[in-house]
């Protein structure tokens, strides 16, 4: 298969501590597509991002059983490097969260440490993800002034440019335009729907309107467990289980 | 009804004027002292004050109030201090980043490791001076600056590592989750994204830790020895300003009295200037730093 492969979770449980917060969840992520998870605050949204990349491992009490396939490959199975898998990844927070350097720095940092020393291609490669995801004009002209001068919803584009520079083949947004107003909302949703066509795109979302907007597949989880899935259009009209449509109409939130 | 009001609030008042009353004096109180203690030793030491106190060592007849200056315990103070700041250091950030990355935060290790270095913390420093001297003899080594710069780092290890620990526990987590995501291994998190965040909390412990041992005198009696020649190599003993304080302080003479003032005016403003150094440093460094 060429380009960006699908994510298959198997049987993936996850606790912290005694707390189960994830419960035998299965699904297959489309490729090139965007797949929305909703479900209400605490259900476990986060945490099933999270265990795509690994990014549980460094959270404390966090305990994690099953699958998750990538390009053929268990990604929990021992002996797995962690930052081989991560790299495939480029992660948006819900609160932007860029690196104490330069906004040139920012996105060279990645591939930099996967081994792109020289300074003409690094050069390339920063401007080029940096228009990618859109902030080329804005910055342009100050690449060596602290990223923290940027405003929230630049630096959460500045965020997206430094994940798509180590050429991943999967974006991860958990909740990327929380701590965003309108505009720059849109400006990343817009950016998202762009890369579809590149990349594979999950999304972890808890604004309805925001998941009708983007989803091609969508994923609703209960309380930790997957409640429903399937292409957004057949969730959103005609949903199956009586508590995605609570949800989707808004008695459970 | 309206009368029960206005006591309650004629008494909220009161206390209100009460707090504000204490703390005025309070910050009064520091301020004062302060002036008062830089007051005192720079009063005292306006005679024995003079170029050839900071450039030459004693002379004969040095601790009977002939000429001669404390160049031997300012150098002495200071390859001291620096060495084992730089020691310190070098024990610190390893250990600060290990709790913070390596380890969780809460984890069992950081906790039982924080509660050691706070109990360290508090160890009087004439008992780090007692255990340097144990180590130093079963070493076979003699009082010297090597021997002193090692019981100085062990008396700053603590303060350091604790001050780097602090600042280091108040990064997001999210800032070490951005990191790793993009494939960077704990190492590299470490030292590209963690010393650089932090990097004005490490000068600042770094400069705590120096001021603590550039101005101990009970760590370093037994283990830096006293001199009246600047140390030529590491195995040599070391003078240092708070023993010099101390010695010509508890002479009879004077003219050696003031002169202790003055060795206490040379350590204040070395203290001084290395924390207004500290500051425009510190200035350049928080450049970076992500709020």
């Amino acid at each position: 298969m060429n380009g960006p492969a699908p994510i298959s979770i198997r049987n993936l449980s996850v606790y912290y501590g005694d707390l189960q917060v994830l419960k035998d969840v299965n699904l297959d992520i489309p490729a090139k597509k965007i797949t929305v998870i909703i479900g209400p605050s605490g259900c476990g949204k986060t945490t099933l991002l999270k265990s795509l990349n690994r990014l549980l491992d460094t959270a404390e009490g966090a305990r994690v059983q099953g699958e998750v396939i990538l390009d053929g490959e268990n990604i929990y199975a021992p002996r797995t490097e962690v930052t081989r898998i991560r790299k495939k990844m480029g992660l948006l927070s819900q609160k932007p969260q860029v690196l104490p350097m330069s906004i040139y720095e920012n996105v060279a940092y990645g591939p930099r440490i996967h081994g792109l020393r020289a300074k003409k291609d690094l050069g390339r490669r920063v401007e080029h993800y940096l228009k990618v995801a859109g902030l080329w004009e804005e910055v342009k002209d100050r690449l060596r002034e602290p990223a923290s001068v940027l405003s929230v919803g630049q630096q959460q584009r500045l965020c997206l440019a430094r994940g798509l520079a180590v050429e991943p083949e999967i974006i991860l947004g958990d909740e990327p335009t929380s701590a965003l107003d309108p505009q720059s909302s849109q400006n990343v949703e817009r950016r998202l729907i762009e890369l579809k066509q590149e990349y594979t795109v999950v999304v972890v979302t808890h604004i309805l309107r925001q998941a009708r907007r983007v989803a091609d597949y969508l994923a609703f989880l209960y309380l930790g467990e997957l409640v429903e899935h399937g292409p957004a259009a057949e969730v959103f009209a005609n949903p199956q289980d009586p508590r995605t449509r609570a949800y989707l109409t808004g008695e459970i939130s | 009804m309206n009368g029960v009001a206005n006591g309650r609030l004629g008494k909220r008042k009161r206390a209100d004027l009460f707090f504000r009353v204490l703390a005025t004096a309070s910050a009064a109180v520091v301020l004062f002292s302060l002036l008062l203690i830089l007051g005192t030793i720079l009063w005292k030491s306006v005679p024995a004050l003079s170029l050839s106190m900071l450039t030459q060592t004693p002379k004969g007849g040095f601790y009977l109030g002939k000429e001669g200056g404390i160049l031997n315990a300012i150098l002495g103070s200071l390859y001291l201090a620096v060495g084992a700041t730089v020691l310190a250091l070098l024990l610190s950030l390893p250990l600060a980043l290990y709790l913070n990355l390596y380890k969780g935060r809460a984890s069992k290790t950081a906790v039982w490791t924080r509660f050691f270095l706070d109990v360290l913390w508090g160890v009087p420093s004439i008992v780090y001076g007692a255990f340097g001297f144990v180590v130093m003899l079963a070493l076979g080594l003699r009082a010297s600056l090597l021997a002193g710069m090692l019981t100085v780092a062990l008396l700053e290890f603590p303060i350091m590592c604790r001050a780097i620990d602090e600042v280091m526990r108040l990064v997001p987590l999210e800032l070490k989750e951005a990191s790793d995501s993009l494939g960077a291994t704990r190492f590299e998190t470490a030292l590209k994204v963690m010393v650089r965040q932090c990097a004005p909390g490490i000068l600042t412990g770094a400069l705590l830790a120096f001021g603590r041992g550039i101005g101990d005198a009970a760590s370093v009696l037994f283990t830096a020895g006293f001199t009246d020649r600047v140390p030529a190599s590491l195995a040599d003993p070391a003078a240092t300003l708070p023993l010099a304080i101390f010695f010509q302080l508890g002479t009879p003479f004077p003219e050696v009295q003031q002169r202790a003032y003055a060795s206490a005016a040379v350590l204040t403003l070395i203290i001084l200037l290395i924390s207004l150094a500290g500051r425009a440093v510190s200035r350049k460094v928080t450049r970076h730093v992500v709020r």
